[in-house]
């Protein structure tokens, strides 16, 4: 489906939903979807099984500390048609919470659990949501996050 | 980490594998709860060479941190840069000379030749057989030195920079590049002769590991492990970057979805490889080795993405750019990460004696997936 079309699709099946028109003209050129937070478990279920979507391969997962608030970052795929979407989820910065998607896509269980680990992204009804890089035991702030300060061995360029 | 060696109330064993062990290839530490020989669950736990490059990646400029990415699929280092300076490039819309771009996809090929070398000769050592590994590494061996004498590195090579390449090829490099694939492709038969056609080994692999279609592409599995599946995934030819749009290579997907078919697509695919090379040796363009850039690259604001196909699979890369000199947030898609995913339900079922042959179809590097 062409990026026109898929923007048509989208507005039609998800009317809460923004879509940033040319913020990048110079990436890949995908649509990017901005969704509620508390919304985006119904999107993706949609996004997965709507016949003419069929966004079935989550290739990249991953969050973005704004100081202000969290933004959650799903860049889907679709093996079938070939296109690509990008959903992002604002999120608040002290109660980061989202539902989960690895039964959706398993591949978000892992990259679930490393958001989680890096920037305290709490995964609602996530199955195993435990420290996957970081050693057991780890207290204090999340590494990723733009204010972490490690006092032993912060790498400063 | 915590220690779970012992036996569960059902009666299961549980054991570790790692993270010092030579079968997993570096340091990945696996829990496996068994019963009898049959795995149950395999639980990875990850970290052990974790360096947070992305954290690190924030304070270095678009020149710099190109470098650090060479420590993250080491036996793909070129393609890594490859993937970071095309992401640059798009967020600079230069256009990179001809000469840059069939330069970049020839050592791209060499490497992943000289991967999947390793690999073999790894995967092999694994099932007990430790003749081919002398094998391979012979002919890596060549790769590397042909590496060396244009970048000055044998394994992180940071030759790839935004505009091009670093510097212009050896005037050897040609004249060698052929004799090795003179030389290999006599090889690459007794690669077959050796190991795939041995009854052992096909014993050992065959019907074992498999995972569907579906699932490959539901935990996100790229390169080998999900055409393995019969998953059209090469990025090579879906969204082809630099020359290889009109390059003629094939795909290579098998329907197995077992252990022997990702071996099979990596057996076959360095033939495609040599045919690449081949392609192009003889016709390297004449002209610049590097676009004119400015010596401080910034990027206007925005975010941009890159997709490179390394030897393992999809590699990703995602900046987001604030307009400085540094970006803001990056993140590596690597394909180990979600290669390894896997690893469990494959194994599900399995024997504990098989195992080792599935982690060694994956072709996991565990720097690579750390990051």
């Amino acid at each position: 489906m062409l990026n026109e079309d898929l923007k048509a699709k989208i507005t039609e099946l998800f009317p809460g939903s923004t879509i940033d028109e040319g913020n990048d003209p110079a990436a890949a050129g995908w649509v990017n979807v901005n969704v509620e937070a508390n919304n985006w478990l119904p999107v993706a279920t949609q996004l997965r099984s709507d016949l003419s979507l069929q966004f079935d391969y989550l290739f990249c997962l991953t969050c973005i500390d704004w100081k202000t608030h969290l933004t959650m970052v799903y860049h889907l795929s679709s093996t079938k048609f070939r296109h690509n979407i990008v959903v992002k989820a604002k999120l608040d910065r002290t109660i980061p919470e989202i539902e989960t998607v690895c039964h959706i896509w398993r591949t978000a269980n892992f990259h679930e659990r490393e958001v989680y680990e890096m920037f305290g992204v709490n995964f609602l009804n996530h199955p195993d949501l435990r420290l996957l890089i970081l050693p057991d035991g780890w207290e204090g702030k999340n590494p990723m996050r733009k204010d972490f300060e490690d006092p032993v061995n912060m790498i400063r360029l | 980490m915590v220690e779970e060696v012992g036996t569960t109330t059902e009666g299961d064993l549980i054991i570790n594998v790692g993270p010092q062990h030579p079968a997993t290839h570096g340091v990945l530490h696996l829990v496996i709860t068994l019963n009898g020989e049959t795995i149950k669950k395999v639980e990875p736990h990850l970290g052990f060479i974790h360096r947070s490059i992305e954290k690190m990646c924030e304070s270095l400029t678009y020149r710099q941190f190109i470098y650090v990415t060479s420590r993250m699929d080491y036996l793909s280092a070129h393609i890594n840069n490859h993937g970071c300076a095309l992401c640059v490039e798009k967020g600079l819309q230069v256009e990179i000379p001809a000469r840059a771009q069939v330069i970049r996809v020839l050592m791209d090929e060499l490497t992943r030749l000289a991967s999947h070398e390793l690999w073999w000769g790894a995967m092999a050592m694994d099932l007990g057989a430790f003749t081919p590994f002398f094998h391979a590494f012979r002919e890596r061996e060549t790769i590397n030195d042909i590496m060396e004498e244009t970048c000055g590195a044998r394994l992180t090579m940071n030759y790839m920079v935004p505009g091009g390449v670093m510097q212009d090829i050896h005037p050897n490099f040609q004249r060698r590049v052929k004799e090795f694939i003179e030389l290999y492709k006599r090889k690459i038969g007794e690669y077959d002769e050796m190991v795939t056609g041995n009854i052992i080994f096909q014993n050992r692999m065959k019907g074992v590991g498999y995972l569907s279609k579906e699932d490959a592409i539901s935990y996100g599995c790229t390169g080998p492990t999900g055409r393995g599946s019969g998953l059209s995934c090469d990025i090579r030819k879906l969204y082809p970057y630099e020359v290889y749009d009109k390059l003629e290579f094939d795909e290579i997907t098998e329907t197995g979805g077992d252990s022997f078919a990702r071996y099979m697509v990596r057996i076959r695919e360095m033939q495609q490889s040599v045919r690449i090379i081949e392609q192009l040796i003889d016709n390297i363009p004449e002209g610049d080795f590097q676009a004119k850039t400015k010596a401080v690259l910034k990027l206007p604001k925005g975010e941009f993405y890159s997709r490179v196909e390394t030897a393992r699979g999809e590699f990703g890369v995602y900046i987001v750019s604030e307009g400085g000199t540094t970006p803001y947030r990056i993140k590596f898609r690597s394909p180990g990460f979600s290669n390894l995913s896997v690893l469990d339900h494959i194994a599900r079922g399995g024997k504990i004696g098989d195992l080792i042959a599935m982690m060694g179809t994956l072709d996991l590097v565990i720097p690579d997936i750390d990051r």
